[in-house]
């Protein structure tokens, strides 16, 4: 069987989805995905959708699902590239991807992932006792 | 008056026959200058359809047609299953209501993003389910 290949880059996973998903193919990469993030420790997940030209109710809710457990295994995930005329068509088949964070490009995502750990380490170090 | 200009048929009978379907969807769209936003409305609600036939009817056949109206041209899609029917339809049009253990966006999700939709069903004998979406519609 096809797979989606997951790449380690520091502290990130990163995946670059470049070819038309059908279902069983999503279905194995989010759990792939999730247990590649237990497995390394990843902080973050980078998925680039820029090559994707269709996302329907049932790879939405993929991406959603990857989302919410890496959210549970702390890490965090952030979706890059989508295309224009997908995000016409998800906002009206009514799949506003809710709790997923998204940028316009890889180098955004990248930054956003950081500023988002930094954000997270910062805050549980407030949490203690201090002062 | 809407005429057809060119008919095809496909049959799905399993999940890797979608990706060709999208991709025939596709040609048929670009052939009659349909943008790329409508195409991507079109190939997603034709996706949400496959994948409900497939699910609840184990598959079944797919017309293509371009057709026209007056000076629209346009392609038509008509899902035709024979699964266990839908027992009341305005109920599986409803935003958020699935037997399933989906979103429950596939059918009025799909109607929001074509041009026209219609959909027949009797149950015990199968569900056919139209759609149609004009060039610039």
């Amino acid at each position: 069987m096809e797979k989606i290949p997951i790449l380690r880059m520091g502290k990130f996973l990163l995946v670059t989805i470049q070819v038309d998903l059908y279902d069983r193919l999503a279905e194995a990469l989010e759990a792939d995905l999730v247990q590649m993030v237990k497995k390394t420790g990843a902080q973050g997940v980078l998925i680039d959708i820029s090559a994707v030209s269709i996302i329907d109710s049932f790879m939405g809710r993929i991406i959603g699902n990857i989302a919410t457990m890496s959210k549970i295994l702390d890490a965090e995930t952030v979706v890059v590239g989508m295309q224009p005329a997908v995000a016409i068509t998800l906002v009206e088949l009514g799949l506003p991807l809710k709790g997923v964070h998204s940028s316009l490009n890889v180098e955004r995502g990248m930054e956003l992932l950081r500023t988002k750990i930094n954000l997270s380490e910062g805050q549980s170090d407030d949490d203690g006792y201090a002062e | 008056m809407m005429v057809t200009l060119n008919k095809d048929v496909m049959s799905i009978v399993k999940e890797q026959d979608v990706i060709p379907f999208r991709n025939r969807i596709k040609e048929y769209a670009t052939k009659i200058g349909m943008g790329l936003v409508n195409q991507t409305k079109l190939i997603t609600a034709a996706s949400e359809l496959v994948r409900n036939m497939l699910k609840y009817a184990n598959g079944g056949k797919v017309y293509i047609e371009v057709v026209s109206k007056g000076r629209e041209n346009g392609i038509r899609l008509s899902f035709e299953d024979k699964g266990p029917g839908i027992p009341d339809i305005n109920l599986a049009l409803k935003d958020g209501y699935s037997t399933g253990k989906s979103l429950g966006l596939g059918l009025p999700g799909t109607k929001r993003l074509v041009s026209e939709f219609n959909i027949a069903s009797e149950v015990g004998k199968g569900t056919t389910v139209t759609v149609v979406k004009w060039k610039n519609g």
